[in-house]
């Protein structure tokens, strides 16, 4: 099921909280914001559900670019777990730059639940900037390639 | 291998207007475990649900994925669908191809490429996952209020009326708090007594409220419907069922230079003591510090005079065990300190007052029977300085940042009290801003301003020096932009408000979570304002946040609506996705409790060997279903991995982005 096109279409996954992000991005479905099909939203509960592992595993299997959005600082659904997402974000950051791998590739989010025309505006951005980095090759695991 | 059945809804043409549907089907019936796929109109309506029905009997489906609207709009709906024929509701997922799907894309080929994607992360999701049930837990019908002020007093006795037993536990002698010591309250000048002692006397009669005075919380254990608390009944030296209040002990106490809380320290008590007369519970209490019987053994005349036999010395500190299912924090407030404004000259002149003794030197039943005089000399001041924001709104170490919020108000009674009984006093009010919002609170300041005749000066004050029998005021004008100097003969703090000493351990105690200035937070500032993010905790007047009494009454009704809708349960029924750890691979290092912001990860010592003696004890996390929410902070956390979330595992979220990444 492959669309036929040259042009570099890169993988995006973005991990969005419940209570906030998730809802930003079904808002900015109810108002038609477009942006590109390449982002596809995991759901998770909250952005410190989010384990580094995950993004490294995205990159793995040869995602192009991953982005956490959660509430805002402060706003957290569970008081504090965003801050906590921070923290584990900003030590991921200085690891992907160990391993060698663009940090515009990684990005860290707040959007509200009321922010539909940030989300969009935020994924369009994102989407513009892994596509300018091109294709990832750095972590990416052969093995797990479909033939 | 699960047994998955596929269903994609059109939503009329909201998706299959781009997502080509027919082709989303054809495409997932090949992936590994889906054994039915089905498209149809509307999923969601009678019929769409009785297809996802049928199917389920049909084709013994053991995993649904229906792909259509967000979850957050139809999740329940086909839940409950799943749950009616007899397929756990958890075995469910729901791939979102509307709002994050055909609704941004206008392209055909690249929506329905990316709706194939999402329906595949949803089916390989529901590989793993597992049937799960929401536990129920009972919950004990009786309410705690910690703190009797008139908050905690509202909260009680709305809780009482509704049914439900409520214990108070107050650490002073008496309830009734902050506010027995207040003259008269605006903007209506009632007084204050008038209004709370009938209240004070009612908690006291109800059959439902039980009262434990001079006791503290000394430990909080469980969860919400089920806490069990630990109170300390401090040794008051005189039997509180026997004593009847008479007073006459606090006549004879040969020991006289006892310094008056209830007055503020303005005046002197007895060694042994009733707070005020319309205390409740009026019950007399010994201050081991300053009695004479107590420190050299030679005195007893309390015990000798009192007829009732109600004095023992050797009385000691008790601890009690009570059962809760709810409990309201109402710890209330206390006037900042102010050594560190020793420019106002608090320290240096009895003359300089806090706005709460001022209010003792107007009562009634304060330290001169409501004769306004100075400390001092006992003279009547002819010149009063108020001023205003000491403390409060600054950004200084020794100040607050917040705006105490009730010391405009106040401020503006007393000026208004002290023009009324004493019309030959000039009275000058020295503010950044007058904040009056509130029903008939303008008003009342305009004709504190108006009638009155008090001079509002904008600007602060900058020194307060105590020369002769004066005060030496120095100010600046700010509106007029010139300097003055007054000769006052008393000078008013209006001292910032913080939270009660006894907040900040209590919130550890109960894993409650406070803001930087020690006040509660509550779970949703605006949609939640009464509840902690704590499930069971609740929060009334000032210990959340500086309020006034119309505030904090408004404020301990809605606590108490809140607790009982909680009491009439019978059973809590959880979210059945929470955390749990594998005891197999947990070390019981804490770093998962020391993350969790609900205190629902404990540790117990299990034994973990197949043989009888025990050998092989270790320290294992505990997850309490009831009070974990879901948040999976602790899965990151813990450096073994031992943690894991049901419903959103990280197997679970490891095969969406592999399959979102195929």
């Amino acid at each position: 099921m492959q669309v036929e096109d040259k042009e570099f279409r890169p993988t995006i996954v973005a991990f969005c909280c419940n209570w906030c992000s998730y809802a930003g991005a079904d808002l900015s479905g109810t108002n038609r914001l477009q942006y590109p099909a390449n982002v596809k939203i995991i759901r998770i509960p909250c952005s410190c559900r989010l384990n580094p592992m995950f993004i490294l595993r995205a990159f793995q299997r040869g995602a192009d670019g991953v982005i956490l959005c959660g509430c805002h600082p402060g706003d957290c659904h569970y008081t504090t777990g965003n801050y906590y997402a921070r923290r584990r974000m900003t030590l991921l950051f200085s690891m992907l730059d160990f391993l060698g791998i663009e940090k515009e590739r990684t990005r860290v989010e707040w959007v509200s639940a009321a922010e539909g025309q940030k989300f969009a505006e935020t994924m369009n951005d994102f989407v513009a900037t892994v596509t300018k980095l091109g294709e990832n090759h750095r972590l990416e695991d052969l093995r797990c390639k479909k033939q | 291998m699960q047994r998955i059945g596929v269903f994609v809804c059109h939503c009329g043409t909201n998706i299959a207007a781009t997502v080509d549907v027919k082709k989303v089907c054809e495409v997932l019936k090949d992936e590994p475990g889906v054994v039915y796929t089905q498209d149809y109109q509307y999923m969601c309506s009678e019929s769409g649900q009785n297809l996802i029905k049928d199917a389920i009997k049909e084709h013994n489906l053991t995993g649904v994925v229906v792909c259509s609207c967000s979850p957050r709009m139809h999740e329940a709906t086909f839940r409950k669908a799943v749950q009616s024929v007899g397929l756990n509701p958890y075995m469910l997922e729901v791939a979102n191809i509307r709002e994050q799907c055909s609704w941004i894309h206008k392209n055909v080929e690249e929506a329905t490429e990316k709706a194939v994607i999402l329906g595949r992360a949803a089916i390989a999701k529901v590989h793993l996952n597992a049937p799960l049930v929401a536990g129920q837990t009972p919950v004990t019908k009786r309410a705690l209020v910690i703190g009797g002020g008139i908050a905690g007093i509202q909260c009680a006795l709305d809780i009482a009326d509704a049914g439900y037993q409520v214990d108070i536990v107050e650490k002073e002698p008496t309830v009734g708090g902050k506010m027995t010591k207040i003259d008269k309250t605006f903007p209506t000048l009632d007084c204050s007594s008038c209004i709370l002692t009938p209240k004070m006397v009612d908690v006291a009669q109800n059959e439902n409220i039980k009262i434990y005075s001079y006791s503290e919380v000394e430990s909080v254990k469980g969860f919400v419907g089920n806490f069990t608390v630990g109170i300390k009944r401090k040794a008051r030296y005189v039997k509180e069922d026997i004593c009847t209040g008479c007073g006459l002990c606090t006549e004879k106490c040969p020991q006289k230079k006892v310094p008056n809380d209830y007055n503020l320290g303005l005046d002197t008590k007895r060694a042994i003591y009733i707070p005020f007369a319309q205390a409740v519970p009026k019950v007399a209490t010994i201050d081991p510090n300053y009695c004479t019987m107590m420190k050299t053994g030679k005195c007893g005349i309390c015990s000798k005079v009192c007829s009732a036999g109600a004095i023992d010395y050797t009385q000691k500190d008790e601890i009690i065990e009570e059962q809760y299912g709810a409990i309201v924090v109402a710890t209330g407030y206390n006037p900042i300190k102010l050594d560190a404004y020793e420019e106002f000259g608090y320290s240096q002149s009895p003359d300089v007052v806090t706005s709460l003794e001022f209010e003792r030197l107007m009562s009634a039943s304060g330290p001169n029977g409501g004769h306004l005089v100075r400390p001092s000399d006992h003279k009547e001041p002819k010149t009063i300085v108020f001023i205003q924001c000491v403390g409060s709104r600054s950004t200084t170490e020794c100040g607050k940042p917040y705006c105490s919020k009730i010391c405009c108000m106040y401020t503006c009674k007393h000026a208004m009290l002290c023009r009324e009984k004493y019309p030959d006093t000039e009275v000058y009010v020295f503010y950044i801003d007058v904040r009056t919002p509130g029903k008939n609170y303008d008003e009342f300041f305009r004709r504190a301003v108006e009638e009155y005749n008090v001079h509002y000066i904008k600007g602060m004050v900058g020194k307060v020096a105590p020369s002769g029998d004066k005060l030496k005021v120095q100010a600046s004008d700010l509106l007029n932009n010139e300097q003055l100097h007054i000769d006052a003969d008393m000078v008013v703090l209006a001292a910032a408000i913080e939270a009660d000493k006894s907040a900040r351990p209590l919130a550890t105690l109960l894993t409650a979570s406070m803001d930087t200035n020690d006040f509660f937070t509550e779970a949703h500032a605006k949609l939640r304002p009464v509840e902690s993010p704590t499930a069971g905790v609740f929060l009334a007047g000032c210990a959340q946040g500086p309020k006034d009494i119309p505030e904090t009454v408004t404020q301990a009704g809605a606590c108490a609506s809140k607790v009982i809708g909680l009491l009439a349960k019978d059973h809590l029924v959880g979210n059945p996705c929470v955390a749990h750890p594998d005891e197999m691979m947990c070390n019981g290092c804490s770093t998962c409790a020391n993350v969790c912001p609900y205190g629902a990860i404990t540790y117990e010592n299990k034994d973990f060997s197949r043989r009888k003696d025990g050998s092989m004890m270790r320290r294992v996390a505990q997850v309490n279903p009831a009070v974990c929410q879901g948040c999976g902070c602790c899965t990151v956390a813990c450096p073994s991995g031992a943690m894991d979330l049901y419903g959103f595992s990280t197997k679970q979220i490891m095969a969406e982005v592999d399959a979102i990444c195929k």
